[in-house]
């Protein structure tokens, strides 16, 4: 089942454009990874996805972006609603300067839940769905800044989690972090893929072929290449894709 | 020709001696001050009111009425102030508009205060019909402290990172919580410092209130805010040109100065106390 | 789109002007009132006058003795001051260790942190009587003692603002300048401070238009006298001195208040000069920061 779909979106940053009209499919409870040189656009695409480039002054879109065959750009879209299901984990680990569970507790309070318990049992499955729980279950008042950066990047995915995205969006997430903490993110991924549907650039290739179902890759603003993630890796039909993922070019 | 090492030794030398400039002045000030202060501040002086044509007694009613002026510039600024440097900061992006409002801050900021305290006395004073009184001399002083508590808010502002926003708003959060709840409490200890140093210039200055709030001596303790008020810096000044018995009055003037000196010192420290603090405690 | 917009958005707006409508009120009040001088008053004879008599009859409203007093006090400031706050701003950036630069950056803010008043007081009680007695004149309330005080009240300013410049100017520059030789004093000399120009000029006149509005001090220290100063160790009276002093005995709507106003107004345009200037150099400044 696709869950999301993008049809001819093409975005500008003043005159520059920085997306040449890209159509895509993202089926539901599957990882898709964004892959391309740096510059290529692919952060841009994935902020298109839940809006947050509408923050940046001078971007102009086109072209659709469909979420279970509703358009996100359309007038009537609630942008806030619009980002409590397509959540965002970014590339350096975010936490609020407040406490490991405030964190986790703050995309719920925005959303008006008042309810104590309902909160603190969100706080704690969120925490386990993010392989944080056993860590941080006795310091959760304690300042999220007291984690190390593979703990923070879990928490700020845990805090995605408690408002119960149906799309996650990955920016770079391990791109800070050290092999181990990106080996215990990369396991995350693949346990939160049986519930959400997650969409994640990366500029590891390694990673992209690791622990994702289909690949895009991107150049220069342009979809080059879309594919299951073992067709595109062993047989890509693309000349730049495949020097691209022998590292002929960066 | 000298060499290199040793004009350096020179250079840097000068460049050390002349800095300690302000630690020398400041030692001085606040030593000469402190020394003949100190010995006429006790608790009767801070508590009694001025006696025989303020030769004796105490200066509680300077106090009193610093005080006051201080709490109605503090209520009508702050918010106001607080408020304005949020929209500039946060709902103004960097174009000529925005521009033209962080200039006019600036400008505000760089005025005389006795053409605050000539404005005061134009429009509350005369055309408002507050007359001399404390909520003229506090809106004065209110409207002085103005320009610094934005420039303070919008410093503050602007240092909160925006990974900060972006989380929140990721989140689906609107723009206004994200300000409440995230960049607010985080640029607090900025505006914090901001407001209280503000709080400090408000208590010393002596132009805005000179004709708009402030009397030499009055006989009795201000009940509403449209009575004339005696304050510290006033009486320093009062004390120094108007006095009769200087040998008398003096003294007195340097007790007023070191009790105002204390507070604005007291002040600065809270400031620079929280300031260290919040830095130790940044770790982003 | 839908948007959620907390009611406190739609005031902000409004708020944010408040800098702006409260400047544009005092011009319109300080300008008002000023202007109605010259009804009764030739403006030519205002700004061109030598003597400055309001209880005269007829008075005298010529402004150049309080323009010249102003000028003198804020320069002999300045020239103590520029070098002074100089130095403390480049101790602070580049020569210091943590330690000092921890004390001394306070103990600088402390300095601005002082009520006028009390900075007026000490120069009467303390200063002017020393700089009689070093200059063996008449009076020591002078326009040279006030400048000295003000010396140490504008100097917070030009530090911390120079002290940012000179911080800004980047390391990469410095770097380059020690790899060809050059030893740290030169690369001081030669490299930082003119790459921190612009920010050193934005401090030096803001500080001047401190010094120039300052009241208080002056009105105590520089010693009042009416005339043209002879010297900077004549007593004189500076514009805000005459306003502070004035304006008690005046009675509304009179001519003679109608011309303090007008002083006002003289003075505004001079800060408004001043900080013009260090506005657009910080423009400058901040924008070569980004570099």
């Amino acid at each position: 089942m696709v869950k999301m779909k993008t049809e001819n979106l093409k975005l500008w940053f003043g005159n520059k454009e920085i997306l040449k009209g890209i159509s895509m499919e993202i089926p539901q409870n599957s990882v898709v990874a964004i892959i391309g040189p740096s510059g290529c656009g692919k952060s841009t695409f994935l902020r298109s996805l839940n809006r947050m480039n509408d923050f940046i002054k001078g971007v102009r879109i086109e072209g659709r972006v469909y979420l279970d065959g509703k358009n996100i750009y359309d007038r009537d879209v609630n942008v806030f609603d619009l980002r409590k299901r397509v959540g965002m984990v970014f590339q350096k680990p975010n936490p609020f300067p407040k406490s490991i569970y405030e964190n986790v507790a703050y995309g719920l309070r925005i959303h008006g839940m008042k309810d104590k318990r309902i909160i603190q049992q969100t706080v704690e499955e969120s925490l386990k769905d993010a392989n944080l729980w056993e860590e941080v279950k006795d310091k959760l008042f304690e300042s999220a800044f007291s984690l190390s950066g593979g703990q923070q990047q879990r928490l700020c995915t845990a805090r995605a989690l408690a408002i119960k995205p149906e799309v996650i969006l990955m920016d770079e997430p391990a791109s800070a972090l050290d092999p181990i903490a990106t080996n215990r993110l990369e396991h995350l991924i693949e346990k939160l893929k049986k519930k959400y549907t997650i969409v994640i650039v990366t500029h590891n290739i390694q990673q992209a072929a690791r622990i994702s179902d289909y690949t895009a890759f991107l150049y220069m603003g342009e979809l080059i290449e879309y594919g299951k993630t073992e067709v595109l890796f062993t047989a890509p039909k693309n000349k730049r894709t495949e020097e691209y993922i022998m590292g002929k070019f960066s | 020709m000298m060499d290199k090492v040793k004009k350096e030794h020179i250079v840097f030398g000068i460049i050390r001696l002349l800095s300690y400039a302000s630690v020398f002045f400041l030692a001085l000030l606040v030593g000469y001050i402190f020394i003949k202060g100190f010995k006429v501040i006790s608790f009767r002086f801070l508590t009694d009111v001025p006696r025989n044509g303020i030769t004796a007694g105490g200066i509680y009613p300077a106090i009193l009425g610093t005080f006051y002026l201080v709490l109605v510039s503090f209520i009508f600024a702050v918010p106001l102030g607080v408020l304005s440097g949020i929209y500039i900061a946060e709902y103004t992006s960097d174009n000529t508009f925005a521009r033209f409002l962080r200039l006019s801050v600036n400008m505000l900021s760089g005025i005389p205060s006795v053409v605050f305290g000539l404005f005061g006395l134009a429009i509350f004073v005369n055309k408002f019909c507050f007359g001399v009184s404390i909520l003229s001399g506090g809106l004065t002083l209110g409207i002085l402290i103005l320009p610094t508590i934005i420039q303070a808010t919008i410093e503050a502002l602007k240092s909160v990172p925006y990974s900060f926003r972006e989380a929140s708003l990721g989140l689906g959060a609107t723009k206004w919580q994200t300000i409440k709840h995230i960049v607010l409490p985080v640029g607090m200890p900025g505006i914090l410092t901001g407001v209280i140093l503000s709080v400090g210039r408000a208590a010393g200055e002596t132009a805005p209130i000179l004709f708009t709030a402030a009397t030499f001596y009055t006989g009795r303790l201000p009940h509403s805010i449209f009575n004339e008020v005696m304050a510290l810096p006033y009486l320093i000044y009062g004390l120094l040109t108007e006095g009769t018995f200087p040998d008398k009055q003096i003294p007195i003037a340097y007790g007023a100065s070191t009790v105002l000196l204390l507070f604005v010192f007291a002040l600065s420290f809270v400031a620079i106390v929280i300031r260290v603090k919040s830095r130790r405690m940044k770790k982003w | 789109m839908m948007k959620k917009k907390a009611i406190i958005e739609y005031f902000l707006p409004i708020l944010g002007y408040i800098a702006v409508i409260v400047l544009f009120a005092i011009i319109v009040t300080i300008f008002g009132e000023g202007v109605t001088t010259f009804k009764e008053y030739s403006l030519w004879k205002f700004l061109t006058g030598i003597s400055w008599r309001p209880a005269t009859s007829p008075p005298k409203f010529g402004s150049v003795p309080l323009l010249v007093s102003t000028l003198i006090v804020a320069g002999t400031a300045m020239l103590i001051a520029v070098p002074l706050a100089l130095a403390t701003a480049i101790y602070i950036a580049k020569l210091s260790n943590a330690f000092t630069k921890e004390v001394l950056k306070p103990i600088v803010e402390l300095l601005a942190s002082i009520p006028s008043v009390v900075y007026g007081f000490f120069g009467i009680v303390f200063m002017a009587p020393l700089v009689q007695k070093i200059f063996h004149l008449p009076i020591g309330q002078t326009g040279f003692t006030a400048g000295i005080i003000l010396a140490f009240m504008a100097l917070p300013t030009i530090a911390s603002i120079s002290e940012d410049a000179i911080t800004a100017v980047s390391k990469s520059i410095e770097e380059a300048s020690l790899g060809l030789g050059a030893s740290r004093a030169e690369m001081l000399i030669h490299i930082v401070i003119p790459a921190a120009m612009p920010g050193i000029i934005t401090a030096v006149s803001l500080g001047f238009g401190r010094a120039i509005g300052e009241t208080m001090t002056v009105l105590m220290v520089a010693g009042g006298a009416l005339g043209m100063p002879h010297s900077i160790f004549s007593p004189m009276r500076p514009i805000t001195a005459t306003i502070a002093a004035e304006m008690g005995e005046t009675p509304v709507g009179s001519l003679h208040y109608h011309a303090l106003f007008a002083l006002a107004v003289e003075l505004f345009l001079i800060v408004v000069v001043f900080n013009v200037i260090a506005e657009y150099y910080h423009e400058k400044f901040s924008h070569m920061g980004k570099v």
